[in-house]
């Protein structure tokens, strides 16, 4: 059976900061729904559901916090869906979104995610003491570390190369205005000397705490006649996920990553990745992910990954851009994170990426992935709708 | 103006949950899930690799802490990498998901899961986590206190009388006769009152549970269950938060919700509805058009059990099992979500003619 083809019309963002004090959640979330809807020149009337998501409810405080913004989103008196699927969920929230419209239940579908960080703390938020199981370390950067530590191992891949990439993707947030972090006096050198937190992962290698929302709109093939702007097309789009632990899982290149990218470019007619795709947006929250998720998603051989980076494959001007909104280590409000990836990567095929955009983007990868690397939610987007 | 029919035929074709508790203090919430998923997936051959989409209800705030569902989802057994999704959400609305991804065509078949387990905590208290954090949740309203404004409303409005709603409460206990999975059964006690008007007797029991549910689409339902229950449509509504601009008297959400899912076209026969509180099924009779020729709740409902983040998934659950059985052809099922039935989802399942 046939699939309705699926468009991004509007995207709308929040200026992500440490701390949106002059706004409640309610607030910030209205806003990047009303920049989507403004991009689409929609209202809220034109709204037949809203599909929302956010990271755990602890690093608010707020349980289902659907049920008391449905007011704010225009939900009130249509179908409203939370999901939460870890990191990984601002990407699965926009699929689920796009479901309902491939599947035809709706014809024009809100979705939007957000993290308002500053309310409370996400690294106590996510270690909350549980009998009778290991803590999680005090935060994500030691979880990760050893992961790192592991793929430097396993490929002989030089100190520098995590550097690099905090270097690329803060200088990339310079020309995103959305970006949280704004370094203008940043050096290669100062990302070098700042301390190290957990070794091999510095300080400047790791991704802030963001208050902020991501918004898009997606509609149907008869929604996206009506758009003022070019849409963005979905080609393809997956989930993915396997166990946390356990004895067989290689941490450093999960099979759900793996999995859930070869499911996409099936779908997308995508037979080689690294010629056929012209940009990605990757969660790239620890910079040694860069080369990490080049291997996993198949843009390089296994253990070939940190070569791209290094020779400038990954820069802005390179011939395949890794993170040009500056990623997730320039702005994290984390239940948002992934939705950024997915929009930025729709703002690039549609050509409205500003200083940021990358000339003749037509087909650009969403990638964002969660909890122990254990969850993957990918889509792939293009100018042009689908043929089949 | 219902909703346009499907593109494609999806099923309940399996359903299994556990026996639901007070307390359930020796087993974790893994341990509690993993009988229910291998008797949901004996009842149809299937096995995890076998399956297209998993999708799973629950919330952090009964566990205690975040990220809960990961290990939930290792007891699935997610290995090779399974295609899955969760909400934090009741169960009910994880089966949407996964009824809107078959209705994509990416997938035949689909695990439903969701559990809840109320003990560690006070419930109360937890639930008061669900309001307006600026200016509802630092008062603490508690669960029982809303369901007894709402009661008393309707009260006042002569919808009902304290008498009334003892009767709700005593013929709920009293189907539940018939289910052994059912927390509270026969006859019991009004009761004190909690928060008046409500008694004890007028409240769910607090519980601990897990459900699960197997949906296919077409004729791969019909390999898997002898009489599958179709669901000729599903829909959910949200209404808003503030107690203060709604009409707690009626459910205009649950009412749009049952005129898309197309409940109006034909007269059903059995509603299994997710009214925890006694006075909250008043309330879904009138809105859900639901008269004495329904029979309301056979399974007792959410009175006799109420595993939070679970229960609406099993109202769904009982509704189908009754058409596998042969006892309903057609069935509505029926979840909420948030302070006096804020959000509500209505389903329609039905048999094969026989």
């Amino acid at each position: 059976m046939s699939k309705e083809p699926v468009a991004v019309v509007g995207i709308g963002q929040t200026k992500h900061v440490a701390a949106r004090k002059d706004v409640s959640i309610a607030g910030l979330v209205r806003e990047a729904a009303q920049r989507a809807l403004a991009d689409a020149e929609l209202t809220w009337a034109d709204i037949d559901a809203v599909v929302i998501g956010k990271a755990p409810d602890f690093f608010e405080g707020v349980m289902m916090p659907e049920l008391y913004l449905a007011d704010a989103l225009g939900a009130v008196g249509k179908p409203m869906l939370r999901v939460h699927t870890a990191g990984s969920v601002g990407g699965s929230t926009a699929l689920v979104a796009s479901n309902l419209v491939a599947g035809r239940v709706h014809g024009t579908v809100l979705t939007l995610a957000y993290e308002k960080q500053s309310e409370s703390n996400a690294m106590w938020g996510l270690s909350l003491p549980i009998p009778f199981q290991q803590p999680l370390l005090a935060g994500a950067g030691g979880f990760f570390a050893p992961h790192v530590r592991a793929y430097m191992r396993r490929t002989g891949a030089p100190d520098g190369v995590g550097s690099l990439v905090a270097y690329k993707d803060r200088r990339n947030a310079l020309k995103n205005p959305y970006a949280h972090l704004h370094e203008h006096d940043i050096t290669l050198e100062k990302v070098q000397a700042s301390p190290m937190l957990w070794d091999p992962i510095r300080y400047s290698e790791t991704c802030p705490s963001s208050d902020g929302a991501c918004a898009m709109v997606l509609t149907d093939r008869a929604g996206a006649a009506r758009s003022p702007h070019p849409p963005a097309w979905m080609h393809g789009g997956a989930m993915r996920s396997e166990p946390t632990l356990f004895a067989g899982k290689d941490f450093v290149s999960p099979q759900a990553g793996k999995d859930c990218a070869a499911d996409v470019y099936r779908q997308a007619g995508i037979a080689d990745p690294r010629r056929d795709i012209d940009a990605v947006e990757m969660y790239v929250p620890f910079s040694w992910y860069e080369p990490m998720w080049l291997e996993n998603l198949g843009f390089a051989a296994e253990g070939e990954g940190w070569k791209l980076t290094e020779s400038g494959v990954t820069e802005l001007d390179g011939d395949l851009p890794v993170n040009m909104s500056g990623g997730v280590l320039s702005t994290n409000p984390i239940g948002a994170s992934g939705m950024i990836r997915f929009a930025e990567a729709a703002l690039q095929v549609r050509g409205q990426a500003g200083e940021h955009q990358i000339d003749g983007a037509r087909r650009v990868l969403g990638h964002a992935y969660g909890g122990g690397s254990q969850f993957f939610s990918m889509w792939l987007v293009g100018a042009t709708p689908p043929t089949s | 103006m219902p909703a346009p029919r499907p593109q494609r035929d999806i099923a309940v074709v399996a359903f299994a949950q556990t026996d639901h508790l007070r307390t359930s203090d020796e087993l974790s919430e893994v341990e509690m899930l993993m009988p229910v998923l291998h008797e949901v997936l004996d009842r149809t051959g299937l096995r995890t690799s076998d399956i297209g989409f998993t999708c799973s209800g629950s919330t952090d705030y009964l566990a205690g802490r975040a990220f809960s569902f990961t290990m939930a989802l290792d007891g699935v057994g997610a290995w090779p990498p399974i295609s899955e999704s969760h909400v934090e959400m009741d169960g009910a609305w994880a089966l949407y998901e996964a009824w809107t991804k078959l209705l994509t065509g990416e997938a035949d078949t689909a695990l439903v899961y969701a559990y809840g387990k109320s003990s560690p905590g006070s419930v109360r208290d937890v639930l008061t986590r669900q309001l307006d954090p600026y200016y509802v949740a630092p008062l603490w309203p508690d669960s029982i206190a809303l369901a007894a404004l709402q009661a008393q409303v309707l009260i006042d409005a002569g919808d009902t009388d304290e008498p009334a709603l003892a009767a709700v409460a005593a013929r709920s206990r009293a189907s539940a006769a018939g289910n052994s999975h059912a927390q509270l059964r026969g006859s019991v006690p009004r009761g004190d009152y909690a928060v008046r008007p409500l008694r004890t007797g007028d409240c769910p029991p607090i519980g601990d549970g897990a459900a699960a549910v197997i949906l296919a689409a077409g004729e791969r339902a019909r390999d898997l269950c002898k009489r599958p229950a179709w669901i000729r449509g599903i829909d959910h509504r949200i209404e808003a938060h503030g107690l203060g601009v709604r009409d707690l008297t009626d459910s205009p959400s649950a009412r749009l919700a049952a005129e898309r899912a197309g409940v109006f076209e034909r007269p059903v026969d059995t509603a299994e509805l997710h009214a925890p509180f006694s006075s909250q099924e008043v309330v879904l009779r009138k809105a859900l058009r639901l008269d004495d020729s329904v029979d309301i709740n056979p399974s007792g409902g959410p009175l006799a059990a109420n595993p939070i983040m679970a229960a609406g998934l099993i109202r769904i659950g009982e509704a189908a099992a009754r058409i596998h059985r042969g006892d309903s052809n057609r069935a509505l099922a029926h979840a909420t979500s948030g302070p006096c039935l804020q959000q509500n989802l209505v389903a329609v399942l039905e048999g094969d003619p026989r």
